[in-house]
């Protein structure tokens, strides 16, 4: 059988080769460089909708991630806040957000193109584009459930994440990246030099600020401090499933990072594995840290330590050494757990998932770390402060900017329908007072904390 | 001596083990169990079809005391466990005839404290 197959494969093979320039033949005279231009173009979108397609799973490993670790009397709660944020997200970021973000600016936001309108159904490398950046967008949607987890109205969430979608986002977004679409759009950030090649801060921190945000307006779980003051643990419940959650998110990242390129180019390994590097020297390092500190090589503090890693090489992982990568990596494993201690111990902010010191601290620190590493124009390059300055200018407007309006955001929420559950609900588990529906039906799952 | 065997609702077990311990009554079994009393389960549904639960978790503490520490501990149980409302629970007393510690042999009162 084989021997018949193999030549009759070939033989079909030969013959698609060779159609599309037998047929172009008959057009005007193609030439070697127009063939050239349409397969490269061809390779860009097959490899960005690849790459979104990975971004998009991301979605799964932060579900599993914060059902891992929070309680189970919470799971289908969060399991749906996860759901539906991705869901509203890509409504309202096609309907409204992709025009605020990429559309014709006017120098504080886009103005056309809402929908994708005037751009023809089909090949147009518009719906190639949109599909990425909608899996952006709904990533710095999710980063917010899990500081929010255990303890937030379901309905407000609801409210809260279409909002991000529709203009906290976007319009961030637009000062950074407005002009990836648009090449002569007038991006401020853009135009200065800002360099967040994949999202440390436009994705990361602006979702991680809005986090910090959410968790300040909510207060602690209770049973979160005692009497005294002092933090309690509250246990995940599931560390199987948060460890799963960490792999696909990581295994997302390789959409994340090296998708960003939008072309099918050797640039795409580069970055897989500055970004690789930077996950896996967050890993170790947030491990030796929770070794030192806690006395224990404690599973959460490396779980988040990986994705420290990859949150801080997500800006700078294409401009960036490999050693530079797990330098930046490293430091952010480091950082994490001190973060994490400092949030519980510090400043009493409850964040159930470490969101804040992984994504905020760390997209921070990933944005800064470009203007030290950069090998064009970094400070450790001989660039001087410049590059550097520019970067915290970026950070510093992210902060601004999402903190501000989601502290306003969710404070006009609570106000209005209400933020929080009442504390019979908290305690008896959102699973049932919000959905009426448990995770673990047929398992004992008891609430005795 | 008197086995002291209180029912109380899962998330009060926290208030009831600070109030024991103030009571300086350190010693105690904790089982998760399901039972109902008075108060009415609650509804879920799945897919959409109705579901009444019944049975709800409780906690059941069992306490082995000398006859001084009774009333304490049942003060203790009360303090923490109580909120008012239905399901708060309930607390038995039982006689218990003996005690032994597997460790040592001791019996009866010896063995309890």
């Amino acid at each position: 059988m084989k021997r018949v197959k193999l030549p009759l494969a070939w033989m079909v093979c030969a013959v698609l080769i060779a159609m599309p320039v037998l047929c172009m033949a008959e057009d005007a005279a193609p030439t070697l460089e127009s063939v050239k231009a349409e397969l490269q173009n061809n390779i860009n979108i097959v490899w960005t909708c690849v790459a979104a397609f990975l971004v998009f799973f991301m979605q799964a490993g932060f579900a599993l991630v914060e059902t891992g670790f929070t309680r189970a009397k919470n799971a289908v709660n969060i399991l749906m806040k996860n759901m539906m944020d991705f869901s509203i997200g890509s409504l309202a970021f096609f309907i409204v957000g992709f025009g605020l973000m990429f559309g014709t600016s006017n120098g504080l936001f886009g103005t056309s193109m809402f929908g994708l309108a005037g751009t023809e159904p089909g090949v147009s490398w518009n719906w190639t584009f949109l599909i990425f950046q909608t899996v952006f967008a709904a990533t710095a949607a999710t980063i917010v459930s899990g500081a929010m987890a255990e303890r937030t109205k379901f309905v407000s969430y609801l409210v809260y994440s279409a909002i991000i979608s529709l203009v906290i986002y976007p319009i961030f977004g637009s000062w950074a990246w407005g002009n990836l679409l648009l090449t002569d759009n007038n991006s401020w950030l853009a135009k200065l030099g800002f360099h967040d090649f994949a999202g440390s801060t436009v994705v990361h921190s602006i979702g991680g600020w809005l986090a910090l945000a959410g968790a300040i307006t909510l207060g602690p779980r209770i049973g979160k401090y005692g009497a005294d003051g002092k933090p309690r643990a509250i246990l995940g419940h599931s560390m199987p499933l948060a460890t799963l959650g960490v792999f696909i998110l990581w295994f997302g990242w390789f959409g994340f990072n090296p998708g960003s390129t939008t072309a099918g180019n050797g640039m795409a390994g580069y970055i897989a594995v500055t970004t690789n590097l930077a996950g896996a020297a967050g890993a170790l390092t947030a491990l030796i840290t929770s070794w030192k500190i806690i006395k224990k090589p404690d599973i959460g503090m490396t779980l988040n330590g990986a994705l420290a890693g990859l949150v801080a090489i997500t800006a700078p992982c294409d401009g960036v050494t490999p050693v530079s990568a797990i330098i930046i990596g490293g430091v952010a494993g480091v950082l994490v757990v001190l973060s994490v201690l400092f949030f519980d111990y510090v400043v009493k902010i409850d964040d159930p998932v470490g969101a804040i010191s992984v994504h905020a601290v760390n997209g921070c620190w990933g944005t800064l770390s470009y203007g030290l590493f950069a090998i064009n124009g970094g400070l450790f390059n001989g660039g001087g402060l410049k590059q550097l300055g520019i970067q915290a200018l970026g950070a510093g407007t992210a902060f601004v900017w999402a903190f501000g309006l989601g502290i306003i955001l969710f404070w006009i929420l609570r106000k209005t329908i209400g933020l929080r559950t009442s504390a019979e609900e908290e305690l008896k588990g959102l699973d049932i007072g919000e959905h009426g529906n448990e995770a673990y039906a047929g398992f004992q799952v008891f609430t005795n904390e | 001596m008197k086995l002291i065997i209180a029912y109380i609702q899962p998330h009060k077990l926290n208030d009831v083990k600070q109030s024991l311990y103030k009571a300086e009554v350190y010693r105690m079994s904790v089982t998760n169990s399901l039972g109902c009393g008075q108060q009415k389960g609650y509804h879920e549904s799945y897919r959409g079809v109705p579901l009444e639960v019944n049975l709800l978790k409780k906690i059941r503490l069992e306490i082995a005391v000398n006859e001084g520490f009774v009333e304490k501990t049942v003060q203790a149980i009360i303090a923490g466990a109580r909120t008012g409302q239905i399901g708060d629970g309930k607390i038995f007393v039982v006689d218990l005839p003996e005690c032994i510690r597997i460790r040592t042999g001791e019996r009866g009162g010896d063995a309890i404290g």
